[in-house]
């Protein structure tokens, strides 16, 4: 008894295992995730300020990562519009095939990506089941750009559908239902009722998709040609300096990738928390 | 009371262009992976998939996913508990470093490894004159398929223990259960779907790195060759169809992975309708 008084008095802990699970999360984090990167930073400690500069501006790189970034966001926004229609449809309507459909959605997380990337390369060569209808239409998607977009648009899909299903499925009947007896037009209802309800979880989900987009290797490199200065990656320019044995060049640029997709996450999760806090009055 | 979309013709619509967009983005490639794999028969396929270098493939493949398991295992479950459980400053940081590998470019994160542990790192030099190699040989393959996959176990359990809260395991340490007694006979059988699940996607993520283990392995075909990196070099090489066959082999564990997600999550809606 003295010792479960001792418990109360303290502190709320009352489960035991807090030392261990401590321990152990604390060591592998450090372990793992951290240390690592302390390996980056002594391989950047190597290079002037000068010469950073010079790598991470590099014609080739700067032009890497203007192909990475615009891909990324037109993919992103393609799977803002198409994973809202996805979740919405797989949310609100009942109809044969949905159980199946629903599945299909996290496909492109279970499918490794170099299975992804084959497979849409071979789709949309100038051979492909694909290819072979829209290339005499004059629309070339393997080794271009649009193929970059649409390996990026592949792969991180459902994280769109993902985020926004939850906050769908959760938003009471109440809600369109007053609307409706209000007598708005759906087109209305939906923009001003529905979105303002969803566009957290919108944006949210489409800034994973655009973070995953920003890093995706495997699916991209089979469809995107990767010719210099047209149709090359900023993770497959991080490969071929390290296939070149030039580590420092190759740190440098993933240094920015790094430091971007960071950012990036912790914008989201500050943005996530800010508005999960507002959803619960401030007690998130 | 009608609700939004609810008119014969939106719904019509909206269902068909979701339904066609699917199929033609998402169920067209699959059904191309096995078109292509078996497009010169089942002998072809068959000859692919016990070719040596595959074989081999596939072993180490297993093998790195089933040592990759138990260290996500433990790691999601202690972390899980920790963040759930208690309350202490700098839990929300613990919270987003776990995200850390769902950020990181694959590329990156093979070689962050490479610069710490290869011949030139600080670790790599010292293990270098013991002899030790990690880099280009299955260790290295094992730590980065540890760094991409160890978020996922937390990730399930982490809302679900959330929203389960901790009454039940304080009920039993107060009636005087050990600490393991508890975790065993009350936490286990409740989060036991979402673990198994954790466990599903770790291993689909493990089997199928490619951009973190390609920094790593060295490729040696029947060495340090893991099943995409083979699929990769077979497409490169120009056998598209051998290169199929292992990319059919990956895409059946994709599928065995939705299928085992689409039945727990069936059973758990099973019984929130009966409870």
């Amino acid at each position: 008894m003295s010792q479960l008084a001792f418990w109360r008095s303290g502190s709320t802990r009352v489960l035991p295992g807090f030392g261990l699970s401590m321990g152990i999360s604390v060591l592998f984090i450090s372990l793992v995730l951290l240390l690592p990167i302390t390996g980056l930073f002594g391989q950047l400690a190597n290079l002037s300020l000068a010469e950073y500069f010079a790598i991470i501006t590099e014609g080739r790189v700067v032009a890497s990562y203007m192909v990475t970034i615009g891909a990324a966001a037109v993919a992103a926004l393609v799977n803002a519009v198409f994973g809202l229609l996805l979740a919405w449809v797989l949310v609100r309507y009942e109809f044969p095939g949905k159980r199946l459909l629903d599945a299909l959605m996290d496909l492109p997380f279970a499918l490794p990506t170099a299975v992804a990337g084959i497979t849409l390369a071979t789709l949309y060569a100038g051979n492909g089941w694909v290819g072979n209808i829209i290339e005499p239409m004059g629309f070339q998607v393997a080794y271009t750009w649009v193929g970059i977009a649409l390996a990026m648009a592949f792969t991180s899909i459902p994280f769109v559908v993902r985020t926004v299903q939850p906050v769908l499925e959760d938003l009471p009947a109440e809600v369109d239902e007053a609307a409706m007896s209000l007598g708005a037009t759906d087109g209305v209802a939906f923009r001003r009722v529905i979105m303002p309800h969803l566009w957290p979880a919108l944006v949210t989900g489409t800034g994973l998709a655009f973070v995953r987009s920003l890093g995706e290797f495997g699916a991209i490199i089979f469809i995107a040609g990767n010719m210099p200065y047209e149709t090359e990656i900023t993770a497959l320019m991080i490969f071929v300096k390290l296939q070149e044995y030039d580590y420092a060049g190759a740190s440098a640029i993933a240094s920015v990738v790094l430091f971007v997709s960071l950012a990036l996450l912790l914008a989201i999760n500050i943005w996530q928390g800010r508005f999960v806090r507002r959803l619960h009055g401030g007690k998130g | 009371m009608r609700r939004i979309g609810d008119a014969p013709i939106v719904r019509r619509l909206l269902i068909g262009a979701a339904l066609l967009l699917s199929a033609l983005f998402l169920l067209l490639p699959l059904v191309a992976i096995f078109a292509q794999a078996f497009s010169q028969g089942v002998a072809v396929f068959w000859a692919n998939v016990s070719n040596t270098f595959t074989l081999h493939a596939i072993g180490l493949t297993l093998v790195i996913a089933l040592m990759t398991i138990p260290i996500c295992l433990v790691f999601g479950v202690a972390l899980a508990w920790l963040v759930t459980r208690f309350s202490f400053p700098g839990r929300r940081i613990l919270q987003t470093l776990i995200d850390i590998p769902f950020a990181v470019s694959p590329v990156v994160a093979g070689l962050i490894y490479l610069l710490l542990y290869g011949r030139n790192g600080w670790i790599g030099s010292w293990l270098d004159t013991h002899d030790i190699q990690l880099m280009f040989a299955w260790p290295g393959i094992l730590m980065v398929t540890i760094f991409v996959t160890c978020p996922f176990v937390a990730r399930e359990l982490i809302p679900l223990m959330q929203a389960q809260g901790s009454r039940e395991e304080e009920a039993a340490v107060t009636l005087g259960a050990s600490g393991w007694t508890t975790f065993w006979r009350v936490t286990l059988p409740n989060i036991r779907w979402a673990l198994l699940y954790g466990i599903i996607l770790t291993n689909a993520r493990a089997v199928g790195e490619f951009g973190a283990v390609s920094v790593v392995s060295g490729a040696i075909r029947g060495q340090t060759n893991t099943l995409p990196l083979h699929l990769e070099q077979l497409y490169q090489d120009y056998n598209a169809v051998g290169a199929f066959a292992s990319a059919a082999l990956l895409a059946l564990i994709a599928l065995l992975t939705l299928a085992a997600k689409a039945g727990l999550e069936w059973r758990a809606s099973r019984r929130e309708a009966f409870s």
